[in-house]
């Protein structure tokens, strides 16, 4: 067991883990943070990604212990309790979830897609979401959600 | 973000959905984010090999592993390892190997589970795996369908002396038809193996609640009211001591219709240890575990007069049944058996269908669940036909589809197909296109012996949805019915809960039910709360797969929501001290006609209804009204999809430069869900033609169970499709909708593959196998380069 600080979505725990659980596993077993999911054992879905120190990471390719004295933003984390986030928003506005089991790791890509280039091209957004798998979607209402969004946060700004 | 709604209008509306905020907030419950107090987690010992005798199994050393609760193989199990059930027996004569949850003393396919481990932890149990000794002698696999029906071939269940687990037939009357025709086309196409890969794993939890002996299982399933009555028939827990809970599911494709072996053994442990048990499935135990789609040998023969009219289609089929029957697993490629002719009109159609075993997972339903075959193998063979004839292809199906005025229409196959437009879709779907400016394109790359040639794909198909009327399903030799039913309640404060027996997994069941009843009540969407997936709740239902939901289950709603209004305007007259039929209803408010300030809304009469202080004699308390409904017939969704092909001649590479579609779903009540539907469909389609396929190596061993290996597309691999629709209602339900769950998936594939085809056909190619990767392409293009 191994001594670890992080803070998640705005809580800081001291936990002891193994040194081989997943940030993932850490987040749902050990924190009760499920917003974030897991979809396969090979980090080729992504639907488990979140923000560690703001950069998009699989937390199923990622150890607790590596974790260790960083902030990570989970689903959970990306708005006040209720509130909508710009992206939050523009995935429901643009119908870009259907069973929504990729919909967590969506959009915390997009969030950090968006903070990287706040006005990309279809193009950039597909490449920028290749890490992400969705089953039900096709991506069509999911790129028109990162390009909604885009021009929410371009608004939000001005 | 609330949506503000005017009443009594919001069917039809592209409203946002309600499910939308708790799955954007990380706030869904999976059944994998279900944790009770006290729960085992179960861990499964899968067999490595296709085809072995277990020669020793010996589960103790699991036992003295740190965590470790108990332990099982199929001996340990003994009674309590109950069988897979198949409730599809489609033959008098069909074979059906047994199918228990923990092999017995052989195993069948690669994942086939041989023994389970339960600890108070999900990796210590999975450790524990680690220390179960089991030996196993390797028999041969068969894995191929053709050397399985050959003479001699290895059995995969020695007991049942055949591989072929039933042979099918319908028609009969080709054989003296095609003497007629001036044109025989035949062609042999593969549709293979497909994973349905929802991205939300399998899950299930199973607790013994304490009440009545009562187990409660949470699973991630399509269809928690089947589950219940065949866990109840196959474990022995009695039926009312049973409630089966679909949480939210993530997605299901076919996949989740299902009742699994591990479902089976959850259930059994949790009442044998008398705690929770749960099992949530690694992505590498789905690609094995979860059953598969598709795998189809399909010879197909079409025969024609010169001048393109029809005379007949003749299918022989050899479908996989993998190495165990699931639940409608002989039954799929039947679904099928009906749509081959497409539609087309003709003179004659002979079917036959050889179900076979080999040595991998089982098949069962997948998107379409047979009806993507017959599409697939229509669509393409009409391409073939076209080429014959040398007729453009969309004038040969123009020259043989019913027309719009000759609905109501009987095919061949003896379905009547009620309604339909092809000419209208198709014409839509031409100019948004562009048809004639990409045929001029091709001409001039191919004049031009352009590197990269382009090929146009045309699926101008049908479907039948919404499963199904019961006498059919009994023809058919199913065991169950295609009812469905609604229970529509207005509670004493005048919030409406419809109680229904569909279960959603992504479609957005909450929204689009909301507005049908809101649309009838007249009450906002908001105040309406849809009840579903929970035995214990909604008691009566057929659950979610076919494409039925709406068609079923949304007549059954409105049904309900008319009787709920009947109902009320009873009592509502008896308030306001008039008859019945001097009542208007209008946005949820009785009114007397002719004075309208006598007036009464829903939600008093229902508190009226509660009190019960003051109702008219023989009318009992309460306000809620139920609907069971069989539906009369099918309904056919159709439409005419296009796809603009690009391959590069050198390189074997396919782009899919445009994706147009124009369905036909008849009346919407969701045009966005609608138009979601449809992409999510195209999309899986193409993943069919372009990227998806597993496939086994001839041990029986999986090429590719795993995401990293297994491509199912990302964002990058597909284009934005370019949809519309157009309508005709259906006339087999009374609110006119046809079903969409299934429309793209269904059409999107041969449209590709017409596609690929037409762009390399002037090199000898006639067909490409699926998946068409860029080696597929190449190897298909040398190979007609050197038989030139
Ligand atoms: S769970 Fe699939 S990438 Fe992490
Ligand atoms: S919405 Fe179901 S996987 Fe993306």
């Amino acid at each position: 067991m191994q001594h670890i600080k992080v803070t998640v979505d705005g809580t800081t725990y001291h936990k002891e883990v193994e040194p081989r659980t997943l940030l993932v596993h850490f987040l749902r077993e050990d924190l009760g943070r499920v917003g974030t999911v897991v979809g396969c054992d090979t980090s080729n879905c992504g639907a488990c990604t979140v923000l560690v120190d703001a950069v998009s990471v699989k937390s199923c390719s990622m150890l607790a212990v590596q974790a260790d004295g960083s902030e990570i933003t989970t689903i959970q984390g990306v708005s006040d309790g209720n509130d909508w986030h710009p992206v939050q928003s523009a995935f429901k506005e643009c119908h870009g979830l259907q069973c929504g089991y990729c919909t967590p790791g969506m959009v915390m890509s997009s969030i950090d897609l968006l903070n990287e280039n706040p006005n990309p091209t279809e193009a950039e957004i597909r490449e920028g979401l290749e890490g992400n798998l969705c089953r039900c979607t096709g991506y069509h209402n999911i790129v028109k959600s990162v390009q909604r969004a885009a021009e929410l946060m371009e608004g939000a700004k001005s | 973000m609330t949506d503000v709604v005017d009443t009594g209008t919001a069917l039809g509306r592209p409203i946002k959905r309600k499910e939308d905020a708790r799955l954007l907030h990380g706030q869904t419950n999976w059944t994998d984010n279900i944790q009770l107090p006290g729960t085992v987690h179960m861990a499964i010992l899968r067999s490595p090999f296709a085809h072995a005798k277990i020669t020793h199994l010996d589960v103790s050393g699991a036992l003295a592993m740190p965590n470790v609760v108990a332990a099982f193989g199929a001996a340990e199990l003994g009674d309590l390892n109950s069988s897979v059930p198949c409730v599809w027996p489609v033959t008098d004569d069909m074979v059906a190997p047994d199918f228990p949850a923990l092999a017995k003393d052989t195993v069948h396919h690669v994942g086939d589970c041989v023994a389970v481990v339960l600890a108070t932890d999900a990796v210590s149990a999975v450790d524990a795996l680690e220390a179960m000794s089991v030996d196993y002698e390797p028999l041969q696999a068969v894995v191929n369908m053709e050397s399985a029906i050959s003479p001699g071939s290895t059995l995969v269940h020695e007991d049942k002396g055949t591989n072929t687990c039933y042979v099918y037939n319908l028609g009969g009357g080709y054989d003296e038809k095609v003497k007629e025709a001036d044109v025989v086309v035949k062609r042999r196409f593969i549709n293979q193996r497909l994973i349905p890969a929802f991205m939300e794993p399998r899950s299930v939890v199973a607790a013994p609640m304490g009440m009545s002996d009562e187990i409660t299982m949470w699973t991630s399933t399509q269809i928690p009211h089947i589950l219940r009555l065949l866990i109840a028939l196959v474990t022995g827990i009695p039926e009312n001591n049973l409630r089966v809970i679909a949480p939210d599911v993530g997605g299901g494709f076919g996949g989740k219709l299902q009742i699994y072996r591990e479902e089976i053994l959850v259930a059994q442990l949790a009442r044998k240890l008398g705690r929770p048990v749960k099992w949530t499935e690694t992505r590498s135990e789905d690609m094995v575990a979860t059953h598969h789609g598709r795998d189809q040998i399909q010879d197909i023969e079409i025969a024609a007069k010169s001048d393109g009219t029809l005379v007949g289609l003749k299918v022989d089929l050899k479908a996989n049944m993998g190495a165990y029957l699931q639940i409608i697993t002989p039954g799929v490629p039947l679904l099928g058996m009906f749509m081959y002719p497409g539609i087309y009109k003709m003179d004659a159609y002979d079917f036959q269908c050889t179900g076979v075993f080999t040595n991998t997972t089982p098949t069962d339903a997948y998107r379409g669940a047979g009806r993507p075959e017959s599409t697939y193998a229509i669509e393409r063979i009409m391409d073939e036909l076209a080429a014959e004839l040398g007729m453009e292809p969309m004038e040969l199906r123009r020259k043989n589809w019913i027309k719009h005025e000759e609905f109501p229409y009987t095919t061949i196959a003896g379905l009547t197909y009620d309604t339909g437009n092809y000419e209208l879709a198709t014409a839509r779907a031409l100019e948004l296109f562009d048809y004639e400016g990409l045929r001029t394109e091709q001409k001039s790359r191919r004049d031009s012996g352009d590197r990269v040639q382009l090929g146009i794909g045309i699926s101008t198909f049908t479907e039948m949805c919404g499963l199904a009327p019961s006498r059919t399903l009994g023809a058919l030799k199913y065991v169950a019915g295609g009812w469905e039913h609604c229970t529509v309640r207005v509670l004493p404060t005048g919030k409406v809960e419809v109680i229904t027996g569909t279960s959603p997994h992504g479609q957005g069941h909450e929204t689009a039910w909301s507005q049908i009843a809101s649309s009838i009540l007249g009450i906002p969407v908001e105040d309406i709360e849809v009840v579903h997936s929970d035995t214990g709740r909604a008691p009566y239902g057929m659950d979610t797969y076919g494409s039925r939901s709406l068609a079923v289950g949304g007549q059954a709603i409105k049904a309900a929501s008319e009787r709920l209004v009947d109902k009320a305007r009873v009592i509502a007259a008896h308030q306001l001290e008039c008859s019945p039929e001097d009542l208007d209803y209008v946005n949820g408010v009785f009114q007397v006609k002719g004075d309208p300030e006598k007036a009464q809304p829903l939600g008093a009469v229902a508190f009226e209804a509660f009190t019960a202080h003051n109702l008219p004699d023989g009318v009992e308390p309460t306000l809620s009204a139920e609907a069971t409904i069989d539906p009369q017939d099918f309904s056919y969704p159709h439409g005419t999809h296009l796809a603009a092909m690009e391959v590069d001649t050198e390189t074997g590479k396919v782009t899919l430069r445009k994706y147009v579609c124009v369905d036909d779903v008849g009346v919407q009540v969701n045009p966005m869900i609608v138009e979601g539907q449809v992409h999510g469909g195209v999309a899986q389609g193409i993943a069919q033609a372009l990227y998806e396929g597993a496939s086994y190596d001839e041990d029986g061993q999986p090429q590719n169970a795993n995401l990293s290996t297994y491509l199912i597309p990302s964002a990058p691999d597909l284009p934005s499709f370019i949809t519309d629709t157009t309508c005709t209602p259906s006339t087999t339900n009374p609110l006119g909708t046809k079903g969409v769950g299934e429309a793209g998936a269904i059409a999107s594939t041969p449209a590709i593959m017409n596609g690929i085809v037409d762009a390399i056909r002037h090199l000898g190619v006639n067909d490409v196998l699926m998946p068409a990767t860029p080696m597929t392409v190449w190897k298909t293009i040398q190979a007609a380069k050197g038989g030139k």
